[in-house]
Formats: C-alpha cells, sequence, structure tokens
C-alpha cells in the first residue's frame, strides 16, 4: 500500500493520533482546532483533497476504524480508541 | 479540482439564497453565522468539483446517481432534525436550536455505509403496487411533496430538490 500523504501537527506525545477528515467540513474543522489547542503530536489528512486514484484507498482505511466511513474519524494508536465525530469530552479525556 | 476558491461575496450571495429558501419552508440555518458561512463556502467548492452541491461533510466521488440522497439538502435532513435538532453537518437547525433552548453538537450518521448503499441502487424501490391510477405518484425524497402527474416536476415547488431526487410513489 503506498503511504498517502499525512500532514504532520508536532506536539505533546499522546500515542499516534491520526485524523481522517473533509476540508468542507465543520466539525472537522472544530476537531482539527481542539487537537492545535491541546497541543499533542497528530497527523492529519483531508481526503476530499487527495487525488482521485488515492480517494477508495484512504476511504477503505476510514471505514476499517469506522465502518460509517464519515468524518471525521479521530484514530488513536492504530485503532486502540477510535472516536467519530466532534466530540468535545470524550477527545479531551482521551488525549489531554 | 483546481477551480478558484469561492469568493466572499459568492458565499454571501448563496447563504442569503439558503437562508432564504429556508425560512420560506419553515427550516433555520445555523446561528453560528461563522460555522454557516463555512459550510456554506464547503457547498460551493463541491458544486465546482462535482457539478452538484454535495454534504459538504460526506465523502463524493463525484457521481450524482451515486450522491443523490447527499444534495443539499440530504434526504436525511429532516429525520436528524426530527431526532437530533440539527442536519448531520449543522447547517439546518430547529426551533429549539435557535431559541437557544439547546445547543447543537455532533450527531451520528444516518446515511447508509457504502456497501449497504450500493445494494440499494441495485435492489428495486419498496414502493406499493401498481393500482389503476390515472397517473402516477411521486414523491420528494428530501421533503416528502407528493405530486400525480406522467414524470416529477422540475423541482420540487416545496424544497427546490431537483427531479431527480423524486422516486416513484405509487
Ligand atoms: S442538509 Fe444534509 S447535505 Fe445539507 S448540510 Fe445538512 S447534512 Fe449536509
Amino acid at each position: 500500500m503506498n503511504q498517502m500523504k499525512m500532514e504532520h501537527v508536532p506536539g505533546k506525545a499522546r500515542g499516534k493520533i491520526t485524523l481522517y477528515a473533509l476540508s468542507t467540513c465543520g466539525w472537522c474543522a472544530k476537531t482539527k482546532e481542539l487537537l492545535r489547542e491541546l497541543g499533542v503530536d497528530h497527523f492529519y489528512v483531508f481526503v476530499d483533497l487527495l487525488p482521485p486514484e488515492e480517494l477508495e484507498e484512504a476511504i477503505r482505511e476510514v471505514e476499517k476504524f469506522n465502518p460509517a466511513g464519515s468524518f471525521p474519524t479521530l484514530v488513536i494508536n492504530e485503532g486502540t480508541r477510535v472516536i467519530i465525530g466532534f466530540r468535545e469530552q470524550e477527545i479531551r479525556e482521551a488525549l489531554g | 479540482m483546481s477551480a478558484a476558491a469561492p469568493l466572499t461575496e459568492e458565499i454571501q450571495a448563496r447563504y442569503e439564497k439558503i437562508k432564504r429558501e429556508a425560512e420560506e419552508g419553515g427550516y433555520h440555518l445555523n446561528p453560528d453565522q461563522a460555522f454557516t458561512m463555512n459550510l456554506v463556502r464547503g457547498l460551493l467548492v463541491n458544486e465546482q468539483r462535482y457539478g452538484y452541491p454535495s454534504c459538504p461533510c460526506r465523502i463524493s466521488f463525484g457521481k450524482r446517481e451515486e450522491d443523490l440522497d447527499i444534495i443539499c439538502p440530504c434526504d436525511y435532513r429532516d429525520p436528524d432534525l426530527d431526532e437530533f435538532n440539527a442536519c448531520y453537518c449543522a447547517l439546518y437547525v430547529s426551533d429549539a436550536i435557535l431559541k437557544k433552548e439547546l445547543s447543537v453538537g455532533s450527531i451520528p450518521e444516518r446515511r447508509p455505509p457504502r456497501s449497504e448503499r450500493k445494494a440499494v441502487l441495485a435492489g428495486s424501490s419498496g414502493r406499493l403496487t401498481d393500482m389503476a391510477l390515472p397517473f402516477p405518484v411521486w414523491r420528494c425524497r428530501v421533503c416528502g411533496y407528493l405530486c400525480a402527474r406522467d414524470t416529477p416536476p422540475l423541482v420540487c415547488p416545496v424544497c427546490k430538490a431537483t427531479k431527480d431526487r423524486f422516486e416513484r410513489f405509487i
């Protein structure tokens, strides 16, 4: 599988944190802001901005953690914990 | 995908149009202006990318026939407003939210997963048996408007959904 391009935001180590988001989605933006506010080291990708040939693979990856294939999907430590949607309290508790 | 980003004036104009149509139909937009504008921007971006304003909070492969249910306003708006007081993106909100009796939050996805959607597209829709009617009855999947005529109207007179959002009801 060729690696899709993720943006890295450096910060406090709280495990491997990956945010799958859409660039047009309000709750995704809020989730992204919250990660910044918390200052945790994380990766994110705007799936809608990927080249078409990478889209299918990216969505399959999201579906692996979240069968609905919805956004935002926040994956902590390869799926030890998955937070779907902008669940502010839950995210703060998991990463704060 | 290289289309220019929508201009502030375009976003403002579309916002006003959506808001006017919403209020006329008894719906309300999210009073959080910045949040709502951002979603309207997303709708315009999607319209440029795909040729139709698909939901800013859902992924699209750019195939209209696969996205008919998520062209804004989507098929899930009304049930989500009823159950959760907001649509999935929180572009549309209920009266209670507008009056600040409740606050908006992220809600679960109502749209079935991809595997189930494919099955639905392939299968037949569950319509009532054919009766001896002088005209077929068409139903708008967005707002439920019904009309009896040979073909559905070009746009729904109630919610402005396009002809291809109608299903044969009877
Ligand atoms: S009505 Fe549906 S398509 Fe439109 S913004 Fe809300 S959830 Fe998205």
